[in-house]
Parts: C-alpha cells; sequence; structure tokens
C-alpha cells in the first residue's frame, strides 16, 4: 500500500511538473495584459509535435531537442502575440478571450489540415525510456528527465524574474502598464517577453506530455491548457509562484483522485478538476497566492 | 524649456483639450490649476506622450542650449529618455516590489551605473525615509512615504522636466508642507517643474507663474501672486467671497 | 405614429411570408437542402438565444451547447421507441422505458429542463463575470459531458443514442425560430431588457438604480437556455443520433461566432449571422471531403472571426437592430454610456 502510494506520489509529481509548466505561461500572460490566453494549450501541442519532427529527423542531442523545443514554443507564443493579440490591445477583456478562442480552434485546425486528426506515436530515444526502481516506486528515465527539467527551468525563471532588471520590468509592468511606461519600459517588447517565455514552457511541456503518454494529435492540447489554466487559478491567476503550486496541487488531486477512489469514479476526473475550478473561482478568487482582485472577478 | 501650442485631445470618445497653450521656461516651477475635469491631467499625459493630441504641438528643449524638438508624436519611453517626467495622481507606486526596486525602475533607461548609485544617495539625501526602509515593499509605506517615493522615483530618470500630477491629492495638510517643500529644494537644485495641484492656495505660493483651465481651455495666467490676488481665482479656487 | 402602424404590420406579414416561404421550400427542394435549412434554422434560435446573455446582459457563456445537450437527451429519452429502448437501454428504469412521447411535449420538457440545469448552475456561476464566467461555464459543458459519458444505463455511454425517430421538419424548426424571436424582441424592448442592457453596460449604476443584479442575470440565463434546450432537442430529431460531443466546444464557439459577427445584441443580426455561418459550413464541408483537406472551414471561420474583432469590434451589421423596424423612442444604444465631463458650475472666469 505504501508503495502504491508512493508510486501516485510520483505520477502526481511527474503530471504536477506539466501542469506547472503550462500554468505559468497563462498566468504571465495574464498578469500583464489581463488576457485568458484560450490558445495557451495547443502550444503544448506544438511543442509536441516539434518534437516528434526532430527526433525523426536524425541524431540531435536529447539536450540540443529541449532547447530547440523552447524557441519553437517561444517563436509561435510572439508570432500570436503579433499577428492576433497585438490588434486588439485595448479592447474589452472579453474580446481577447474570444481571440483566443479563435486563434486555438485556428491552430487546432491546421494541426488536422497539415497532419490529419490521426493519433501519432510518439518517438522517445531507447535511453529515455530505460525502466529503473526506487524501493517500490519505477521509474522511466524520461519521468526524471521531465521533473528535473521542469525544476530547473522554474527556478530559472524564478531567478529571472526576482533579480534581474527585466524581470523587474516585468513586474513593474504586470503590476501597472501606464506607469511602467512612464518608467520608459517598452511595454510592447515586455508583453512579447511574457508570450515567448510563456509559450517556450508551454512547448517543453509538449515534449514532456508526447514522451510520457505515448501518442500525439493536434487536439492534445486542449484539455491540458485547461487544466492548466485551473491550476493557475488554484494559485492565484497572475502570481508565478502561485501557477508552480497550483500545477503540482492540481497534479497530485488528480492523480489521488484517480488513484485511491474505487475505479468507476476514474472516468469522472475531468468533472472532478473542473468542478475545483468553479468551487476555486466562487470561494477564493485570488487563489492561495494571488493578490488584491480587480473588476473582473 | 517646454511649450504646448494649440493642443486637442481625446479621452475615448469625450473631447477633453479643446486648444491649450502654454508654456514652460527653464528652472521654473509653473502651476497648472482649474477644477475636476478641467482637463488638467489630460494635459500632463499628452506631454508625457500617454495620450495623444488629435491637433497642435507639443516642443521640448531639455537644455536652454539645446535644440528644441517635436515630442507631438514620440513614444512615451523616448520622451522620458529626453528628460520629462511624468509621476501620474494617486501615488502610483509598485507595491510588489520594494522601495529600493521601485527607485532602480525609475532610472530604467540610463546605463551609466556609476552615476546612478550616486543619484539613489542623493534621493535618499532628499527623502532619508526611503533609505530607512530600502528592503521593505512599496505597499507597506504610508501614503507620505509614498508620496515621497514617487517623487524620488521620478527623479531617478535625472529629469530636465517633473511633471506632478496633485502630490496633495490625499495628505495629511502637514505632509504637504513638506513635500512642497522638498519640490522648492528639487527646484532649486535645476529640476523644472509642472506642477497640477487642486490645492490652488499652496500651489499658487510655490509657483513662479501659473496657468487656471476650465473645460478643456487655458482661461488666465500669470504669476503666482497675480493669480492669487485675482479677484475671479480668488472666489473660484481660494474660498474668497 | 406612421412608424408605429407600419411595424403593427410588418411582423405578422414577415411571419406570413415565412410561412408560404416553408410550405414552397417543403414541396420544391430535396430533403438534403431542407435538413440544412433546418440546421439554419436551430442555428437561428441558438444565436438569438444566447444574445439574451452573451448580447443584451453582457454575461459571456460558452455554456449553451450544454443546455443543448440536456434538451436534446431529455428528449431523446422521452421519444424513443419503447422496443428500441428496450434493446439499446435495458438499464433504464422501468417508468422511463416505457414511455414514448410525441415531439412537442418532449421539447417542451426538454427545454425545461435545460432551464432547471440553468437555474442550478447559474446560482453559483454567475456571480463571475467577464472571462471568468466564460472559463465556468465552459467547465460546465465539460463537467456535462463526463456526466453523460458516465451515466451509461441513460445515455449508453459514449456510443451515444442512434436510430431516433426523425420527428423534426420545417415547421417545427419555423415555429421556434418563430416563437425564439419573437420572445427575445419582446424581451429585449421591455423593463426585463432594459434591465439588461443597463447591467452590461454599467452594473454599479443598475445596481443603485434598484435593477436586482442577480435576479435579472439568472432570468436571461435561463430564458437562454430554454430555447437551447429546444434547439438541441430539434437538432437530436434532425440527425436522429445524439452523443456525448454532439454538443461541444467548437459548437460553442460556432455560436460565439454568430453572436459577434451579428453585433451583440442586436436580434436581426445575430439571425443574419446564423444563416450566413451555416451556409459557409454546409459550403465548404463538401471542400473538404472532396480535396481531403480537413480543418479548413474552421480555419476560414476562426480567421473570419479574427478579421471581424480587428476590423469591425460591433459585428458587420452593428449593434443596433434596423431602424425601420424600431420605434424611435424604443431604439436601445449599443453605444458605451458616454462618460460626462464636469462642467465648472461657477461659469467663465474671463
Amino acid at each position: 500500500m505504501v508503495g502504491y502510494i508512493a508510486q501516485q506520489l510520483v505520477n502526481g509529481l511527474i503530471l504536477g511538473s506539466m501542469y506547472a509548466l503550462v500554468a505559468i505561461g497563462f498566468t504571465m500572460i495574464y498578469g500583464i495584459i489581463r488576457l485568458i490566453n484560450f490558445a495557451h494549450g495547443d502550444i503544448v501541442m506544438i511543442g509536441a509535435f516539434v518534437t516528434l519532427g526532430l527526433v525523426i529527423s536524425g541524431q540531435i542531442p536529447f539536450p540540443v531537442i529541449i532547447i530547440l523545443v523552447i524557441l519553437a514554443g517561444a517563436l509561435m507564443g510572439i508570432i500570436i502575440e503579433r499577428a492576433a493579440f497585438r490588434p486588439m490591445r485595448g479592447a474589452p477583456q472579453v474580446t481577447g478571450f474570444i481571440t483566443s478562442l479563435a486563434v486555438s480552434i485556428l491552430l487546432q485546425n491546421l494541426g488536422i489540415l497539415l497532419l490529419t486528426a490521426q493519433p501519432r506515436n510518439f518517438f522517445c530515444p531507447d535511453y529515455l525510456q530505460t525502466v529503473f526502481n526506487l524501493g517500490s516506486v519505477s521509474l522511466r528515465t524520461i519521468d526524471l528527465a521531465i521533473v528535473v527539467i521542469a525544476v530547473v527551468l522554474m527556478v530559472f525563471l524564478v531567478l529571472l524574474v526576482r533579480f534581474t532588471r527585466l524581470g523587474m520590468a516585468m513586474r513593474a509592468t504586470a503590476e501597472n502598464l501606464k506607469v511602467a511606461l512612464l518608467m520608459g519600459i517598452n511595454i510592447n517588447r515586455i508583453i512579447m517577453l511574457a508570450f515567448a517565455i510563456g509559450s517556450g514552457l508551454a512547448g517543453v511541456a509538449g515534449m514532456m506530455w508526447g514522451a510520457r503518454y505515448g501518442q500525439i494529435d493536434p487536439l492534445l492540447g486542449f484539455v491540458p491548457g485547461l487544466k492548466a489554466f485551473v491550476a493557475a487559478v488554484i494559485g492565484g491567476v497572475g502570481s508565478i509562484p502561485g501557477a508552480m503550486l497550483g500545477g503540482y496541487l492540481l497534479g497530485f488531486a488528480e492523480v489521488l483522485f484517480v488513484g485511491l477512489l474505487p475505479p468507476i469514479y476514474s472516468s469522472y476526473r475531468d468533472a472532478f478538476v473542473f468542478i475545483i475550478l468553479i468551487l476555486i473561482l466562487l470561494v477564493l478568487p485570488t487563489g492561495l497566492l494571488g493578490r488584491k482582485m480587480e473588476e473582473g472577478v | 524649456m517646454l511649450e504646448v501650442r494649440d493642443s486637442h485631445a481625446y479621452i475615448g470618445q469625450t473631447y477633453v483639450l479643446k486648444g491649450v497653450s502654454l508654456e514652460v521656461r527653464h528652472r521654473e516651477i509653473v502651476a497648472l490649476i482649474g477644477a475636476n475635469g478641467a482637463g488638467k491631467t489630460t494635459t500632463l499625459s499628452t506631454i508625457s506622450g500617454l495620450t495623444r493630441s488629435r491637433r497642435g504641438k507639443i516642443l521640448f528643449r531639455p537644455d536652454p542650449d539645446a535644440t528644441q524638438r517635436d515630442i507631438t508624436r514620440v513614444p512615451a519611453e523616448e520622451i522620458v529618455s529626453m528628460g520629462i517626467s511624468h509621476c501620474p495622481e494617486g501615488r502610483q507606486v509598485f507595491s510588489d516590489l520594494n522601495v529600493w526596486e521601485n527607485l532602480l525602475i525609475g532610472a530604467y533607461l540610463r546605463k551609466d551605473k556609476q552615476a546612478i548609485q550616486s543619484d539613489l544617495q542623493w534621493v535618499c539625501e532628499l527623502f532619508p525615509i526611503l533609505g530607512d526602509r530600502r528592503r521593505q515593499s512599496a505597499g507597506s509605506l504610508s501614503g507620505g512615504e509614498q508620496m515621497m517615493l514617487v517623487i524620488g522615483r521620478a527623479l531617478m530618470s535625472r529629469p530636465r522636466l517633473l511633471l506632478l500630477d496633485e502630490p496633495s491629492l490625499g495628505l495629511a495638510p502637514m505632509l504637504v508642507e513638506v513635500i512642497f517643500e522638498m519640490l522648492e529644494q528639487i527646484n532649486a537644485q535645476g529640476t523644472t517643474i509642472l506642477l497640477v495641484e487642486q490645492n490652488a492656495r499652496m500651489a499658487l505660493e510655490l509657483a513662479q507663474r501659473a496657468y487656471v483651465m476650465e473645460t478643456g481651455r487655458v482661461t488666465l495666467s500669470g504669476t503666482g501672486r497675480e493669480l492669487a490676488e485675482n479677484e475671479e481665482v480668488r472666489k473660484a479656487y481660494l474660498g474668497a467671497i | 405614429m406612421m412608424g408605429w402602424n407600419r411595424l403593427k404590420w410588418f411582423f405578422p406579414m414577415l411571419i406570413l411570408a415565412g410561412a408560404i416561404l416553408v410550405f414552397i421550400l417543403r414541396s420544391s427542394v430535396n430533403d438534403y437542402i431542407l435538413s440544412i435549412i433546418c440546421f439554419a434554422g436551430i442555428n437561428i434560435i441558438l444565436a438569438v438565444s444566447l444574445n439574451l446573455t452573451n448580447g443584451f446582459t453582457g454575461l459571456f457563456s460558452l455554456g449553451h451547447p450544454a443546455f443543448m445537450a440536456v434538451g436534446g437527451y431529455v428528449a431523446a429519452i422521452l421519444t424513443f421507441p419503447v422496443t428500441r429502448k428496450a434493446m439499446l437501454l435495458p438499464a433504464l428504469p422501468s417508468w422511463l422505458a416505457a414511455q414514448q412521447w410525441s415531439l412537442l411535449p418532449a421539447l417542451i420538457l426538454g427545454g425545461l429542463c435545460a432551464t432547471l440545469a440553468a437555474f442550478l448552475i447559474g446560482f453559483p456561476v454567475l456571480r463571475l463575470k467577464g472571462h471568468y464566467l466564460a472559463v465556468a461555464t465552459l467547465g460546465f459543458l465539460i463537467i456535462l459531458q463526463v456526466l453523460i459519458t458516465n451515466l451509461e444505463s441513460f445515455t449508453r455511454g459514449p456510443l451515444g443514442l442512434n436510430g431516433l425517430p426523425l420527428l423534426t421538419n420545417l415547421w417545427w424548426v419555423y415555429l421556434w425560430v418563430v416563437i425564439t424571436i419573437y420572445v427575445c424582441w419582446k424581451v429585449k424592448h421591455s423593463s426585463l431588457g432594459r434591465s439588461m442592457l443597463a447591467i452590461r453596460e454599467n452594473e454599479m449604476a443598475a445596481e443603485c438604480l434598484g435593477i436586482p443584479l442577480s435576479r435579472t442575470r439568472i432570468m436571461a440565463f435561463a430564458l437562454g437556455a430554454f430555447f437551447a434546450g429546444v434547439a438541441g432537442c430539434l437538432w437530436a430529431h434532425l440527425v436522429t443520433a445524439i452523443t456525448p460531443t454532439s454538443f461541444s466546444v467548437i459548437m460553442a464557439f460556432h455560436l460565439v461566432v454568430m453572436v459577434v459577427v451579428g453585433g451583440s445584441g442586436s436580434i436581426t443580426g445575430a439571425t443574419i449571422a446564423a444563416l450566413m455561418l451555416t451556409s459557409v459550413v454546409e459550403i465548404l464541408s463538401p471542400l473538404e471531403e472532396n480535396l481531403g483537406a480537413y480543418g479548413i472551414s474552421e480555419i476560414i471561420i476562426s480567421i473570419g472571426l479574427l478579421l471581424i474583432l480587428i476590423y469591425r469590434p460591433r459585428g458587420i451589421f452593428g449593434t443596433q437592430e434596423p431602424a425601420f423596424l424600431v420605434k424611435q423612442r424604443q431604439r436601445v444604444s449599443g453605444e458605451v454610456g458616454r462618460s460626462l465631463s464636469y462642467q465648472n458650475g461657477k461659469g467663465g472666469t474671463s
């Protein structure tokens, strides 16, 4: 029993790492331009396909793949921001949301058009598939890599935001866009950067998703995207540490929900996540680490 | 130094500035007074580039011997780097950042590390309380301290011209005195100030010259003393019967 | 005065003209085209009723497909022939298994169940605003899909119910299009409708005027849900099958497209936008199949929506109803209230 629970906790850690990476993007973008970017989940899908393409194309070492996937995700985020969201700047909140919904549908269907809706097998190099046992917990190398990569990236991000000039500018912009402009901060660059960082992390999450579950298709990003948003809400939308905390909490909660309740309930797991969402929005709209609430909730 | 010529501006659909003209000379303190909604804040916004004027010109000459530039269409961040610093109304500190970071972000566009350090020293001499609380988050400061921080932050960009929007708003009268004394000192050290105030009495005392705005236009101008003695101004803004 | 007389006759004439058109279409056009026209009608019902919440009241909901699913499933179980029920849904309680209703009562009960669902979900969720409400209603849609998938004894789970009787025809659709437009039009030009618009424009001001916020919101939400439920029934009995994924996020997206393209709050606009969207989908889907270019129609629709949001954010036709349909003093402004600039009460000083 202890072994079973330990295994479940490890699974939760892995799932939580992926949610946390995606949730960071939601929170960074929301923090600065108050936009719930529905299309964020689809960057996960793009990341997964880019990884698959790179893996198939030849002998690219794994660390290089990671960097390329981050760059691809970041590039995608920048393109989306420039093409869809910048022209909508200053429009009502809901307009931004509709825009992101349209972008999401667009990306999914571009995926279907170019890659067909058929799920594809995700190839993972053999050395990442090696199984090893830690006590009663069995892990593949890739599982370990997922957690390590996620943690490293998050530490990196926290350091960037806390201790650099750029991070200071990002925090200032998130708090008060107008005054940040008066400080001479180039708002467009900061917004682009938020999209780039968030989308880069979502791209890596896509790589992890593919490696973990073995199959990918153009619609794969939708539900994880929404769940990562739930994670961001749990942590308090706008707070980066909140998004990380929320990601791991949701990962654990979901895995334990499936693992500890009788099997007939396991097909309710998605419903469970969204019930959490509605409850948090109603009871604790600022989330666990969120700050004051502005209009909109 | 600064010349606004016949500026017309809209906020959304509302026609707010209906041809404002004013002038600020080097090392002056100029006050802009008027009732709510007269367009004082918008005037400052058009100067700092937050709001674009639809018609008219804004000209700026950072130093007496520099060339004059048309800044009507220049983006806000470039205006900051040219030497205009705008303190918006309502003590808008970055409350997530600590005091030190707030000051540093005031110098965001500057690259001269050494000079930034010495300016930090200078601001902390002006407002010793800021140095004492440098690690504290700006949100935890009192109203008066936040006002000092906002002014200090603006000074960190080494402005030639400081635009101040209602520094007295919501502060206890004693603190207002302190702030105004500071402004006098800052001005004496070489910074030109354009001051928007509801507190007309104090503004007219401080300012060498002043403009009165009403419903989007400048209706009166003169030296601080002239306006303080003007019958209409006394009735409308100084509470004389 | 003349405008009023014209209006008095305009609507009955329009309804009559529509009825004649339905009659002619039914005797001259083939079944395939007829079914497309039915889909267009159902889309009109959906778009116009979604306007009650999204357009009039400014509550951005993505939950409409969920209410369609409630209505559709309820009606489908009720109209399903007893013999097929015994075969496909053996676990159904006997009192339900013995029912075999005709379309109209099933439609109404389906609509009422959707209304009930709207009350249940609306009370907690309608406290949220803006995009948070949108996400919460989307969450509700997903929760409902999970429930439908898992309540196998009633819904046959992911397989869904197929072989429903083909009860929907153009007359039924037309009837409900007329009812929906009539009711929404009446609501828009009633005090309830003006309360809704007031809430959309400025919630705090509306509350200060004594408009009961939560009651008005839930009224709009529930009324919209009723028509969505009805539309779900019509849809199910037109397609003759219903599955948990019949009413999906894509459908929510299409509905949003209709409301935005039609100009949010405009009934005429929503109607025309529904017709346009149906045509676009029907024209593009054979193209998709022939070229094997699946996804192309959604790509075109989403790019179209993005362009409209950038260049015509008030919709193609604007947010006003056409002037000739509305009495002058009843014209409801789609403009955001202009901010008043304070005038200096003391008069000019010089």
